[in-house]
This record gives structure tokens, sequence and C-alpha cells, in this order.
């Protein structure tokens, strides 16, 4: 299955959320999850499918003004 | 003074953006001697992981985190980026910020009441950064918002004040709002003119993150915001147009 991660086309065999993100290097990481412009909380992940072509952006803390 | 209900004693709200260093940005954060300082969120990649380290770093510090939406241009992504954010920080504290003009970063204040309101059903804290309209302030306090941050000048544009008329009108029309000065001051004398004016707060951060030597300037500003508040607290002079002798002229010889 083909996905954008943060804009950039990952190729996945995970069918879902939190799999995908343990699959792309995230497993134990602080971050943020949208797909397809939708915020998913962490409780959410395991129930939430991914699909060929879906945005799934992953956000981290960041220095801001 | 009190943001939603929190006690604090530093009038200095400062961002973590800019600073050569972490342990530049370290000293400086102690140097304000800031108890706010604002984060953001940015795409994590799953290898360097660069947002992990900042992570360990803040909280760390001791201090209370204020993420913020920057970069945000629509209700939309301001909302969503809001709800990463409290996931992400464990706070419903959020500087809100809907831009609308890329040359000016000026707030899109409709955008921004909008979000406001969709935000504050949803139990977040917001920080709005706006401009000294005062209606569009009173829409934010109808939205839910009970502390209002407007600008001072364009973000990291140094000038300062911009329209002192308008901030000081906007004080005497929300006396008992909490007024934050976000974004746009270059010197501590623009943070004492702030505190001079009864502002609560001044909130920025490239204007010490871009010095030659942040922690100094660090050191600069918050003697400067304590400085303006306790000048505004012993009420200042009314100016005049024409000149009044200090030295009393009762009592002066005369040697014509």
């Amino acid at each position: 299955m083909r996905i954008l991660l943060n804009g950039t086309e990952h190729r996945l065999a995970a069918s879902r959320l939190d799999q995908a993100l343990e699959a792309l290097g995230y497993k134990g990481a602080v971050v943020a999850t949208a797909v397809n412009g939708r915020f998913v909380p962490t409780a959410r992940r395991p129930t939430t499918p991914l699909a060929e072509g879906d945005h799934l952006e992953v956000l981290a803390p960041m220095q801001g003004g | 003074m009190d943001f939603y209900g929190v006690e604090l004693s530093s009038r200095l709200l400062l961002g973590t953006a800019r600073y050569p260093s972490p342990k530049i940005l370290e000293a400086a954060i102690r140097a304000s001697r800031t108890e706010i300082i604002t984060v953001s969120l940015r795409r994590e990649g799953g290898e360097q992981r660069a947002g992990q380290a900042f992570w360990s770093f803040i909280r760390e510090l001791g201090v209370r985190i204020l993420p913020n939406t920057a970069g945000c241009h629509s209700v939309k992504e301001a909302v969503t980026t809001a709800h990463m954010a409290r996931e992400l920080f464990g706070t419903t504290w959020i500087k809100l910020e809907v831009i609308g003009e890329a040359d000016t970063l000026q707030p899109d204040v409709f955008g921004l009441v909008e979000a406001a309101r969709i935000l504050a059903e949803d139990g977040f804290d917001i920080f709005p950064y706006t401009t000294e309209d005062l209606v569009v302030a009173e829409r934010l306090l109808e939205a839910g918002c009970r502390v209002l941050m407007p600008w001072g000048a364009p973000i990291g544009s140094a000038r300062g004040l911009n329209n002192l008329f308008g901030l000081r009108a906007m004080r005497a029309h929300f006396p008992d709002v909490p007024l934050v000065i976000d974004a746009g001051l270059g010197v501590p004398s623009h943070a004492a003119a702030a505190m001079e004016l009864g502002y609560d707060a001044v909130l920025l951060n490239t204007a010490i993150a871009e010095a030659g030597d942040p922690v100094r300037m660090a050191q600069a500003f918050a003697l400067a915001v304590e400085g303006g508040r306790i000048a505004y607290a012993a009420s200042p002079m009314e100016p005049r147009d024409m000149a009044a002798p200090s030295t009393p002229v009762v009592g002066k010889a005369h040697l014509t």
C-alpha cells in the first residue's frame, strides 16, 4: 500500500495507524498524528485503518515563537 | 498575574526558536526568569527524531509550556494543530495564530474568532494572537478567550509598538482582561513601554534569540519588563507641552 508520510511517498504492509507508525520507525516516540487532515488521538490509532493514498502527518515538539 | 487560573510572577513569555544552540536557549530562559515558553509542532522523521530530543530538553526546564499554531493559515489547520498540541504537550493552553497575510503575518481575525469559538467549546484555554482592534477583541472574549494578545508590530520586525494610541485604547477598554503584547518587539525599551501602558505581560522571541548575546539580552528584557511594570504601578506623570522648572523658583537669588 502506498501512503504519503509527511509529504513523502512510502510503501507499507501495515493497514492500521499504530502498525504503520511502528513500521515507519516511530515506536515509543512522542508524536501526534493526523490522517487526511483529521487529528487521530493516540488511543484511536489501533482502530484507525489506513488506505491507499492516505496522507499521514506525524508531528513532534519543535522550537516556536 | 493570572492566566486561566494559573498565578504567575514573571511577566515575560519567551519563544524558543532561532537560538544559536540549545545551551544558549536554556541560559536565556534562565536569565529572562520566564515561567512560560512557547513551542510549536513540526513534522518528525522516523529516523532523525529531532523532536524527541527537544521534548526531553523542554520537559527538564520546569517552565510552563504554551504551544502555538504558528504557520496556520486556515481555521481547519489551526484547530487540528491545537488538538495535536494538546495531546502532545498535555496542556489545554494554546497560543492561537491564524495568519491572514504572508508579508506582515497579520492575523486573519475572522478565522481567529471562528477558531477560538470552536476551541473554547472544546475546553481549550486560548491565547489569541490578534490585533488591537476592539471589535475583534470583543468577539474573541465572547468566543471564550480570557486572555488577549495584540501584536506590537509584525512578527520578527523589531519595530516596537506600532500603534500606541490603539494599544492604549485597548488597555482602557478592557481593564480586567489580561493583555499581552505579542510580537514585534526589538529592544528592551519597547517592552518597558508596553508595561508602562499597563499591559500585563509581553511575549517575544526573535529580539532575544537573534541578539548578539541572547543571554544578556534576556536579562535586559527581564529588567525592562519589571521596570515598566513598577513604573505603571507608580502612576507616571502626565506629559505637557511646555517646560515646568523642577528646581523651585522661590528663594532664587537676584544676581543680575
